[in-house]
């Protein structure tokens, strides 16, 4: 998969680079903005409170 | 003649760049190939995926301990902030209410502030209303239907351990007697950890109130000793940690305490950590003044 990426990005290598970041970052920040504090209180590790 | 030689064996090469093998067109050894090559590239996806796992998880550990704090922080500050102001204002969110009546505020109000020397001198945080994830965002939150700050009961308030602005990250090193001061817009409510203030032990019941502390809570404080601890571990069912007089159903409140609880072990949670305390000593609030529990305080 990233062998195919890499091959599909254009331009020449710092190009190519550039892109690379810009892509992990926007991975990234789906994960921590929509994906975790989704996830998150359905794990059972971040729960703090006892039955009333 | 010679010199045309150079340009024709040049001529495949472009090709072989765009991934096409050049081999020689020999039929069995090219299915072998192919073959050979299925699973090579199913085992590189296999193992693209599992290290892609891998990071996806450690950036969740990331998340955790760190992102998740940088948006609490700013939930907390909010609410803060918006209490601060109903202060300034003259509104008390909690003014008047009885017992019980807690489930008059909206959730996610700030409700009082929060201060354990123990945990530091600048250990601030605003309490919540509300146990809910949402509530719990923002900061330590109220179990809505216990008692309020001060009042006869068990004011229980529930805190994140690990992230999430992680208010209680080390509830687990109070000690008998400590402090824990919780302010309101008319008064600074001092309750202290239950346990033996000699040794250490919080696991000693019926511990009385330090010499000399002004009781003016509704009852003597001795009364509150029935099984109380200062620390115990439960499992997160055993909702009977934040009755009245804790762990006694159907008995009525003796006196006014405070219980916290939060997940334990860290990074974990199958079980939780509660902390009792008792209310030793009520100070009218007085402008900026802090009590004497808090460092600079003459109250």
């Amino acid at each position: 998969m990233y062998v195919w990426i890499w091959r599909h990005l254009p331009g020449n290598l710092a190009l190519r680079l550039a892109q690379v970041a810009l892509l992990l970052a926007v991975v990234a920040a789906i994960l921590l903005f929509l994906v975790f504090p989704w996830v998150e209180p359905k794990l059972w590790f971040t729960h703090v409170t006892v039955n009333q | 003649m010679t010199d045309m030689n150079p340009p024709n064996w040049a001529a495949p090469e472009p090709e072989s760049d765009g991934g096409t093998v050049a081999t020689a067109p020999q039929p069995g050894r090219r299915r072998a190939h192919a073959g050979r090559d299925r699973v090579l590239f199913a085992l590189r996806g296999v193992g693209q995926t599992l290290i892609t796992a891998g990071l996806v998880i450690l950036l969740f550990v990331v998340y955790e301990v760190w992102v998740s704090n940088i948006f609490a922080n700013l939930k907390q500050d909010h609410v803060r902030h918006v209490l601060a102001q109903d202060w300034a204002n003259g509104d008390d969110p909690v003014a008047g209410l009885p017992g019980n009546g807690a489930s008059t505020i909206p959730l996610g109000t700030g409700i009082a502030n929060l201060y354990i020397p123990r945990l530091g001198n600048d250990y601030h945080f605003t309490i919540v209303q509300g146990t809910d994830e949402a509530d719990l965002d923002e900061g330590p939150g109220h179990y809505v239907d216990t008692a309020l700050p001060g009042q006869l009961g068990d004011f229980a308030v529930a805190g994140h351990r690990v992230g999430k602005g992680e208010p209680f990250l080390n509830v687990d090193q109070l000690e008998p007697g400590d402090a824990i001061v919780v302010q309101t817009k008319s008064d600074w409510y001092i309750y202290r950890v239950f346990g033996d203030t000699a040794n250490g032990n919080l696991a000693v019941t019926g511990d009385a109130p330090p010499a000399g502390a002004v009781v003016t809570s509704p009852a003597p404080q001795q009364a509150l000793g029935a099984g109380v601890v200062g620390r115990e571990i439960v499992d997160p069912s055993d909702g009977n940690v934040i009755l009245p007089v804790p762990n006694k159903p159907g008995m009525a409140a003796t006196g006014a305490l405070m219980t916290l609880t939060t997940c334990h072990p860290k990074f974990e949670a199958n079980k939780r950590m509660i902390v009792h305390a008792y209310l030793a000593r009520v100070v009218p609030a007085s402008g900026s003044a802090l009590p004497k529990e808090l460092s600079g305080g003459t109250l």
